[in-house]
């Protein structure tokens, strides 16, 4: 199992980066690891550029900001320039094609989150936790009982069904990416380049 | 049960500084929304009912520390949580606190400033208006958190120390610590200490309520509890009705200054890394503290070697500790998040031939390790 991992989330006020942190924090508690979960934000309730990182360490964390990120989590192009170039060599992003039509150079997987979330649920708050899903399969994170278990447990009770059938929709989505069968995304931390890049699928 | 005690949870500073008060028994909570420390007044106002104790949102800051007073003077315990500009308006009142001696812990959540600056970011710009917002010679006692988890511990030793010692007391954790979600294992219930309140043991007719005491700390009765005494901002005798009589104006000052500088050692809190056999020293606080120590490891892998030194207790500033441990460096750095406030303190208890050099950073993010390791590099 990786000792250390980075993650980044970002995109902009309102779009549900609070959340879609605190279900990655919560989750990584349930597997054992310690967690520093900061956010920043402007001043206003919505617009403006947000982002919330998250540290996961077998050790104890000292500084509380992502500097080499293992993954990043981009919903608008103003985050997307900004942080991609501080994703690490084995690292990846990932991107809401929805919104970034400028694709940065490196390991990235690209979904258009937010127009799907609409296409399937009519709404587009749950691009968050589909991207959480797409990401937990990509990236390998924890199994799907503990997002399972977390999401029930983080999200208040009358949108835990919608937020379940989103998250679904994410993992199911990194399944495909990376040719995985239906509840057999392994485990697996410490890989260094999470997909082949023969296996990756753009939309472009 | 509101505290989850013995438990693991994900929880962010300023939940931490609400459960903190919680586990302290805290009776009354008076207080005006400011980001970055809305979160305390949000969750109080959800656990205070819980506990049928009485949660109030004022019209302004200056009301919220009025209450307070007014609260504490009724005997209930009381807390308030603000940021830097309403931090200012609360001045008034805290220096009220302190000559009337009313416990009560005021949480103050530091953005950066002057003004409104930027609210969502952090910053360490209060060390001082800690220490002088409020007009007069008066005792500070000032704390300041690294961490999740010490935002709890911080805030019941917070309350313990306003009871023990009869004054107000500052917590002041920066913007990153406050909205921070860290990991945190909260302790057995029992393995917590609460300091009771300093109720009087004499008959009703003999209490006097600023007593003098050999430690300089009076008991003190609650409003309504049968015991009669008179509470002013201006200078008072121990009945505490105005005097301008030399000999009582003297003793009122003295006790005011001794409460806190004959109990110093119980006081002083400072947590050292490595400082004895190094030659270069971080002298850091709060989050920066976090950045020091891991900047610590980072020149270990050069085979560099510096020491850290933190004071957790802030106000009062750890004097003989800070001279007896740094006096004999080369250089102390002191990284802070304000363009130099507590390094005046460092200089003036070190001697000319200690170098004290300043980093600072004021764009409201944190100090990083590089940095520290850069500016250590330079003098090394």
């Amino acid at each position: 199992m990786r000792k250390y991992c980075e993650v980044r989330l970002s995109g902009a006020g309102g779009q549900g980066l609070g959340l879609a942190g605190r279900v990655l924090s919560e989750a990584a508690i349930r597997a054992d690891y310690n967690v520093c979960q900061t956010q920043s934000y402007g001043p206003e309730a919505r617009g403006g550029s947000s982002r919330t990182d998250v540290i996961l360490s077998r050790n104890e964390i000292l500084f509380p900001n992502c500097r080499n990120l293992d993954i990043l989590l981009a919903l608008n192009q103003e985050s997307a320039n900004r942080f991609a170039w501080e994703v690490k060599e084995d690292g990846f992003l990932l991107l809401d094609s929805s919104f970034v039509n400028q694709i940065p150079e490196g390991h990235v997987y690209a979904f258009p989150l937010t127009d799907v979330s609409i296409e399937l649920f009519k709404t587009p708050v749950v691009a968050n936790i589909m991207a959480l899903g797409m990401m937990a399969a990509l990236g390998r994170l924890f199994d799907l009982e503990t997002w399972v278990r977390v999401i029930r447990e983080t999200v208040p009770e009358r949108f835990v069904d919608l937020n379940l059938k989103a998250f679904e929709a994410g993992h199911k989505e990194g399944r495909e990416v990376l040719h995985i069968e239906e509840g057999r995304v392994p485990v697996a931390f410490d890989r260094k380049r999470p997909v082949l890049k023969s296996q990756r699928r753009s939309n472009h | 049960m509101i505290v989850p005690w013995g438990e693991t949870k994900l929880i962010q500073g300023n939940e931490a500084v609400a459960l903190g008060a919680v586990a302290a028994n805290i009776e009354f909570f008076a207080g005006y929304p400011i980001t970055p420390s809305t979160e305390i007044a949000e969750l109080l106002a959800r656990y205070m009912p819980l506990l049928g104790k009485p949660w109030i949102q004022m019209e302004d800051e200056i009301a919220s520390i009025s209450a307070l007073i007014g609260a504490r003077l009724a005997g209930a315990k009381s807390m308030t949580a603000t940021s830097g500009p309403g931090f200012s308006l609360m001045q008034e009142g805290l220096g009220y606190a302190c000559m009337a001696e009313v416990p009560l812990v005021l949480v103050n959540v530091m953005r950066s400033g002057p003004s409104t600056g930027l609210p969502t970011q952090t910053a360490q710009g209060d060390i001082m208006q800690a220490r002088w917002g409020t007009h007069g010679d008066h005792p500070v006692i000032a704390l300041a958190p690294c961490s999740v988890e010490e935002c709890f511990k911080l805030t019941i030793r917070a309350f313990n120390l306003s009871e023990e010692f009869r004054t107000p007391v500052i917590l002041l954790p920066d913007e990153i610590i406050g909205h921070m979600r860290e990991r945190v294992t909260f302790p057995a219930e029992d393995s917590v200490q609460i300091v009771p309140k300093p109720v009087p043991d004499v008959p009703v007719e003999w209490y006097e309520h600023y007593h003098p005491t050999p430690t300089n700390i009076s008991p003190m009765a609650s409003f309504g509890s049968g015991y009669r005494f008179h509470v002013t901002g201006l200078t008072h005798d121990t009945h505490g009705f105005p005097t301008r009589r030399k000999p009582e104006v003297d003793a009122k000052m003295e006790r005011l200054k001794h409460k806190i500088t004959r109990h110093l050692d119980k006081l002083e809190d400072v947590r050292m890394h490595d400082v004895e056999d190094s030659r270069v020293v971080v002298f850091a606080y709060g989050s920066v503290y976090r950045s020091a120590l891991a900047a610590q490891e980072l020149l270990k892998k050069k085979r560099k070697k510096i020491g850290v030194f933190r004071p957790v207790t802030i106000w009062p500033f750890p004097d003989r500790t800070v001279k007896e441990c740094l006096d004999d460096k080369d250089v102390v750095l002191v990284p802070e998040l304000n363009q130099g406030q507590l390094i005046h303190e460092v200089e003036r208890m070190t001697s000319d031939e200690v170098r004290v050099i300043p980093l600072h950073r004021v764009d409201g993010y944190e100090i990083t390790p590089e940095e520290i390791v850069a500016s250590v590099m330079e003098v090394m």
